[in-house]
């Protein structure tokens, strides 16, 4: 049905970099104090719930959706910087999750992860030479002083940010500088896969644009591969081969960027893509398309998530959990009303 | 014309750092009238944010310094309040949404104790009544379960969340003006629609006026009535929204415009504006722009050009603008 099906009609499991099956994370809720003297059950948050994905080699997979529906909560799982509920994650078809300590370490160079928060992943106490050089050092790409210096400066300049920034700490730059200084350091040790969460949100789109032609140039010069997850549906569209959409912690739709934008087949990925408003003051602003409340992740009810809020809700969707299948065309859905 | 709100007059802050003075920005002037909402775009770095905060009054000093400039709120020259009547202004008549939510909540209060400070202090509601409010807070915003979620910290939000926790904030005690320093940034499409819809209830409800911080040009587009576009510390163009989309003056908004990604085509690279943002610390001299600038003159090189009326309403700072 889905992953493994996917895969040989699409390619060889030779080059798959990265491959997911069944992931799942769920968050405890501890809730108020009131409901715990009730003696009310403890709540389960369904962030990521069941999810599965595959990134071939030097490839590009965007991912989207709601905000809340899971999508840094993977970008984490996938990083191992939290253990999941349950789910496999492949690397080079090895279990990446039976990694011990140190194989985990010497393979976290070759998984770099862009925060969506720059902010927090900066340490404000060092310097930008010291953010940028340290990783470098750590994993042996530089020796000497004058040979990390002249890594930085390269890095720094291709960022878009110079000279006169490198002795300077993380507070003293703009929203858009310290974005760029954390992608910075995720290309610093030449890593093999870019997980990009929301990258290049912060920024003008000139800028934005240097940025995703630097993407695109690491990419085809080493052949890196990226996950790449923005709200920015151009962006997503212009990087991405494939894209996969996010609903409440489950994927609903999967495909190739073009089919996908062109001819979105889910009713969440339509009403997604008619909410984007245009650069043109003429144009008539965006139609909110989706009704009702957002969903929740917490005790979601059984049957597609979208009920409530989706205008081809039929009796069944209630019931039944759409499954994801192949439609053609290296494409797959999950709703039971196409 | 409706009373204005805020001005700037020529509005300068700069940063005295170990290897030199940086000026973050530079004579900016404008003003913003009761109900209306006017867009600050621009380079990343360019001094958006600390001209909000410069509005706030959170200009870290040392090493920060307004150096020039009045900022009139309602009339009143904010930089001549003490900090007890700015830390009563703050919040309840002026409330700003920080471009980094982390940068501004707590990780150690929960959400409902954050949001509910202000409740209680500027609001006088009880510890109840706050909760309720809270609870009804996180709804607006599109936060799903809120009785249960407000109780979380913030790091079990997600980044947009946090975003919409930071909002909740603002939005608490009825502002009469807000700044929102990009405040859509971490929101899918459908919620940042939810969201402008609810800044624009507040703007016809309370005729709340807004400043409105983003490098989403799509958002501006529809949300804004006038722009100002800022390159290096200066305002290089200003005026209504239609005109500075359908006529823009100044070099740097024309590439500004050509670099938006298109949804309805995939082109392998995009255009960015071409050579790089110059330095701050040691700009050049005459119009920052002029080494990245294709109509740059022998005058572009020596002297700043002042922002002009180009057109009735619209302002650019361009040689190119000399002669006419
Ligand atoms: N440590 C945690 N404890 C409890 N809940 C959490 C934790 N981390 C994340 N969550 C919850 O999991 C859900 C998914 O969060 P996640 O950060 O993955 O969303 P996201 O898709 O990245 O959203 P955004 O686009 O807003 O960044 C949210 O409801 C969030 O509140
Ligand atoms: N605390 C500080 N100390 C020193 N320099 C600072 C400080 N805050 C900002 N700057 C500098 O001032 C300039 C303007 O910064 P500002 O944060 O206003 O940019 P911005 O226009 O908001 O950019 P972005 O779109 O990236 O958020 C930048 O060059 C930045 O490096
Ligand atoms: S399964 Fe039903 S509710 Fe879900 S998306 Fe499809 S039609 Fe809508
Ligand atoms: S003043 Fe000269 S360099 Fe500056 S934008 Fe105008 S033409 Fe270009
Ligand atoms: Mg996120
Ligand atoms: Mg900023």
């Amino acid at each position: 049905m889905t992953g493994a099906d996917a895969m040989t009609a699409s390619g060889s499991t030779a080059d798959m970099l990265l491959e997911v099956k069944g992931l799942t994370k769920h968050f405890r809720l501890n809730g108020d104090i009131y409901s715990k003297i009730a003696g009310e059950k403890t709540q389960l948050l369904k962030a990521v719930d069941g999810i599965d994905f595959h990134i071939r080699k030097g490839e590009t997979l965007g991912l989207v959706g709601e905000s809340g529906c899971g999508k840094s909560t993977t970008a984490r799982l996938v990083t191992r910087l939290i253990e999941p509920t349950a789910g496999e994650v492949r690397l080079k078809d090895e279990d990446l999750l039976a990694f011990s300590p140190t194989r985990m370490k010497e393979t976290r160079k070759d998984i770099q992860l862009v925060f969506q928060d720059p902010y927090s992943s900066l340490n404000p106490r060092k310097t930008i030479m010291h953010i940028l050089s340290r990783p470098m050092e750590i994993h042996g790409l530089a020796r000497t002083w004058a040979e990390k210096r002249e890594k930085v400066l390269d890095l720094l300049h291709r960022v878009g940010l110079s000279a006169e920034h490198i002795d300077r700490y993380p507070h003293e730059f703009s929203g858009g500088q310290r974005q760029r200084i954390a992608i910075a350091r995720a290309l610093s040790v030449d890593p093999e896969l870019v997980i990009g969460d929301e990258p290049v949100s912060a920024l003008d789109v000139s800028i934005q644009a240097q940025i995703l032609n630097l993407f695109r140039d690491l990419q085809e010069e080493f052949g890196l591969t990226y996950l790449f997850i923005a709200h920015d549906l151009s962006v997503i569209r212009h990087i991405s081969d494939r894209v996969a959409v996010m609903y409440v912690g489950k994927i609903v739709e999967t495909g190739p960027a073009a089919a996908l934008f062109e001819n979105p087949l889910h009713p969440y990925t339509k009403a997604l893509l008619s909410a984007v408003p245009e650069a043109d003051p003429d144009k008539a602003p965006p139609k909110l398309t989706l009704q009702g409340e957002v969903s929740t992740p917490i005790d979601p009810p059984p049957g597609c998530r979208l009920c409530g809020r989706c205008p081809r809700e039929t009796a069944i969707c209630a019931q039944t959990e759409p499954p994801l299948v192949d439609v053609g065309g290296d494409r797959q859905v999950a709703c039971h009303n196409l | 014309m409706a009373e204005t709100v805020l001005e700037l007059d020529d509005l300068t802050v700069r940063f005295r750092l170990r290897r030199g003075d940086l000026t973050a920005v530079n004579g900016v002037s404008f003003s913003i009238a009761r109900g209306e909402t006017f867009g600050l775009v621009g380079e990343s770095g360019s001094g958006k944010s600390v001209t909000a905060r410069a509005i706030m009054r959170l200009i870290p000093d040392p090493p920060g310094e307004i150096q020039r400039g009045r900022i009139l709120f309602e009339g009143d020259n904010i930089l001549e309040r003490s900090d007890a009547e700015m830390r009563a202004l703050r919040g309840r008549r002026i409330a700003m949404v920080f471009q980094e939510p982390m940068s501004a909540l707590n990780p150690v209060f929960t959400v409902c104790e954050q949001i509910s400070d202000a409740l209680r202090t500027n609001l006088g509601l009880t510890k109840q009544q706050a909760r309720e409010r809270v609870v009804e807070l996180l709804a607006l915003v599109g936060i799903p379960s809120p009785q249960q979620r407000v109780d979380s910290y913030v790091h079990e939000f997600s980044g947009g969340m946090r975003q919409r926790v930071m909002l909740a904030m603002a939005l608490s005690c009825n502002p009469g003006f807000l700044i929102a320093d990009e405040p859509t940034t971490a929101l899918d499409v459908t919620i940042q629609a939810t969201i402008l819809e609810l800044i624009t209830s507040m703007i016809d409800k309370l005729g709340m006026s807004l400043l409105f911080i983003t490098h989403n040009l799509g958002v501006v587009a529809h949300s804004c009535d006038t722009i100002g576009v800022m390159y290096a510390s200066h305002m290089v163009e200003r005026g209504k929204t239609r005109e500075i989309f359908a006529n823009p003056q100044h070099p740097y908004t024309v590439g500004l415009l050509n670099s938006i990604p298109r949804l309805d085509t995939q082109s392998k690279y995009l255009t960015p504006i071409q050579g790089s943002v110059c330095s701050m610390m040691d700009p050049p001299a005459g119009c920052k722009f002029h080494p990245r600038c294709t109509h740059a003159m022998d005058i572009c090189r020596q002297k700043n050009p002042e922002l002009k009326e180009v057109a009735p309403g619209h302002f650019a700072a361009c040689h190119l603008h000399d002669r006419g």
